[in-house]
């Protein structure tokens, strides 16, 4: 009875008929489950599909173990790198007024903007045998392409703007007084990143933290050209996935798609808690402001 | 002084975390992209044009920017609906729904690519379901078309999103206190607010999806002239080392995908300022 009289603003915004909105859910999900659902099933279905057996052989296989190495270690080294960068990147551009500002922020999208293909192009044209540095290398017995350095610097290319487009906004979104606050009552600049800065910011870290490694562990294209597919040596968990559907040893394939898999949804359940967490505080702190 | 580069902050570090900014983005990012440049000019002007309109060539810029522009359409008409639904209708497994369509961006492409392939091609589960229409989806340019639309699904479902969350349930309301239909306050008064928003999320979506590699080449089939995308074509002439090539042809799509980059810089700062929100700067 009440609510013929008050009309609840949700049922003003929401007043499609209900065919419509059916309709429109249904197409949503649909194409969804098109691109998204039926993808996800079908590799856990592929990788299964010959059995447990074939599944645990498939990612036991020392070369399997070998690229998964391969691939933790490239990711621990670029996510690190990405990390001092961003923070770094975020404090001169949050904290500070200069010219040019701008375009250095484009400049840190770029990676995102250059394919993988190019990315690792261009450290082939730098470092490869037939490159600009080649020679020089070549004399001091340093290889970088078709070796674990070219593989981790390709990786580091195309995680570049990960953490630092995650921390620009944020930083700038918290502005300076806090800061400032901390030096005028003589706090070191170190201290006051500590104690001010890193808490401030630790959230919105840790998700740039979670794209950069989900990204560093999956990169195909840009490792895939500088890496030589040398088995054992030089093989990513991705690039061993693509030598093993080549060779139509398919559930092998997937077994180890799988776990990739796995991984990517760990990283969006990561995510998601995030999203929630910061989502709660800001919530938390817009009560405590109107109180 | 006469010209100040910076304003002056009581803050300490702006030497430092500048110069190691630009340091690190110069060592990692700008010298290296500056080689396909030099690269690419060790060749006349002749012999780069030649190389660049070679017929094989101009078949996979046709692929690649075609395939990558109709899956950003199709991203943005679905990807709108998506975002609509998500925000707008309650539904069960909502929460889940929302945390899987950002499953592309963390899914590797390698893996995506395998998977794709296997359910579009003639005995997988869509394309078996898919040959009696006589639709042939695997290893044809519409297996291009599939790849490019999932690996740039969630742009414009993220872009959107959060407009469509921020718009206030007052503005709807007067309009409809004004007399307007469902219809009319979604062109009038939701559709103008949405559409910067949309177009950002298209052009990032297009962007990236010119680019992409890992996924497309299991599901494409690779025939030159056919099914072969631009990124492919580099690899295959850095495979014949023939290294001014594989340069002059990315310094072709490095120069587009930068006018790209500066048209989604320039989408953004105008939807801010349609917004009403302070420019950041």
């Amino acid at each position: 009875m009440n609510s013929s009289l008050q009309p609840s603003p949700v049922s003003v915004t929401n007043s499609e008929p209900p065919l419509i909105r059916r309709l429109l859910l249904a197409v949503a999900l649909i194409f969804l489950t098109l691109f998204l659902f039926i993808p996800l099933a079908a590799v856990f279905y592929e990788a299964l599909r010959k059995g447990l057996g074939v599944y645990l052989a498939a990612i036991t296989d020392p070369y399997a173990l070998d690229a998964i190495r391969l691939t933790l270690l490239s990711a621990a080294i670029a996510v690190p790198l990405n990390i001092v960068f961003g923070v770094a990147a975020a404090w001169a551009i949050a904290k500070f007024e200069f010219y040019g500002k701008s375009v250095l922020i484009t400049l840190i999208d770029l990676p995102f903007a250059v394919s993988p293909v190019i990315a690792g192009l261009i450290y082939v044209l730098l470092f490869g045998a037939q490159g600009w540095l080649g020679p020089w290398l070549a004399a001091h017995d340093i290889k970088i392409i078709f070796a674990v350095p070219g593989i981790v610097l390709a990786t580091v290319f195309v995680t570049v703007p990960f953490i630092a487009r995650e921390l620009i906004p944020l930083m700038q979104a918290q502005g300076t007084e806090e800061e400032e606050a901390a030096m005028v009552l003589g706090a070191s600049g170190w201290l006051t990143f500590w104690r001010i800065t890193l808490p401030n910011i630790k959230w919105g870290l840790l998700y740039g933290v979670v794209l950069c490694t989900a990204r560093a562990m999956g990169e195909f294209g840009a490792v895939s050209v500088v890496s030589g597919h040398i088995r054992g040596l030089t093989n990513t968990l991705p690039l061993h996935i693509e030598i093993l559907y080549n060779e139509y040893q398919f559930a092998a394939a997937f077994a180890c798609a799988s776990l990739l898999t796995l991984l990517a949804l760990v990283m969006l359940a990561l995510k998601a808690l995030i999203e929630r967490y910061t989502l709660k505080q800001r919530w938390i702190v817009t009560l405590e402001e109107t109180k | 002084m006469m010209f100040r580069f910076r304003q002056p902050s009581v803050l300490p570090g702006f030497g430092l975390t500048l110069g190691f900014t630009l340091g690190y983005l110069g060592l990692i990012v700008l010298i290296p992209l500056a080689m396909a440049f030099t690269q690419a000019f060790h060749l006349s002007w002749d012999q780069f044009w030649h190389t660049v309109t070679a017929p094989r060539v101009l078949a996979s810029y046709r692929l690649t920017f075609g395939a990558a522009f109709l899956a950003a359409v199709i991203n943005t008409g679905f990807g709108f609906i998506i975002a609509w639904v998500l925000v707008r209708y309650p539904f069960p497994g909502k929460r889940l729904v929302d945390a899987l369509v950002d499953l592309p961006f963390a899914l590797p492409t390698a893996v995506a690519g395998i998977t794709l392939a296997a359910i579009y091609s003639s005995n997988g589960w869509i394309g078996h379901a898919l040959k009696p229409l006589g639709i042939k989806i695997a290893f044809t340019p519409l297996g291009v078309i599939v790849a490019l639309v999932f690996i740039s699904l969630p742009f414009v479902v993220r872009t959107v999103q959060p407009v469509l969350e921020d718009l206030e349930a007052e503005v709807e309301e007067a309009a409809a206190s004004l007399g307007a239909d469902r219809w009319q306050i979604f062109w009038r008064v939701i559709f103008p607010a949405v559409r910067p928003a949309l177009l950002t999320g298209f052009t990032l979506a297009f962007a990236r999806a010119i680019g992409e590699y890992g996924s497309v080449i299991f599901i494409a089939g690779n025939l030159p002239m056919i099914s072969e995308i631009t990124p492919l074509l580099i690899v295959s002439k850095l495979e014949q080392y023939d290294y001014s090539g594989a340069a002059a042809v990315s310094v072709v799509m490095l120069v587009i995908s930068f006018m790209l980059l500066l048209v989604i810089n320039l989408l953004q700062r105008w939807s801010r300022i349609r917004n009403g929100w302070e420019a950041v700067t």
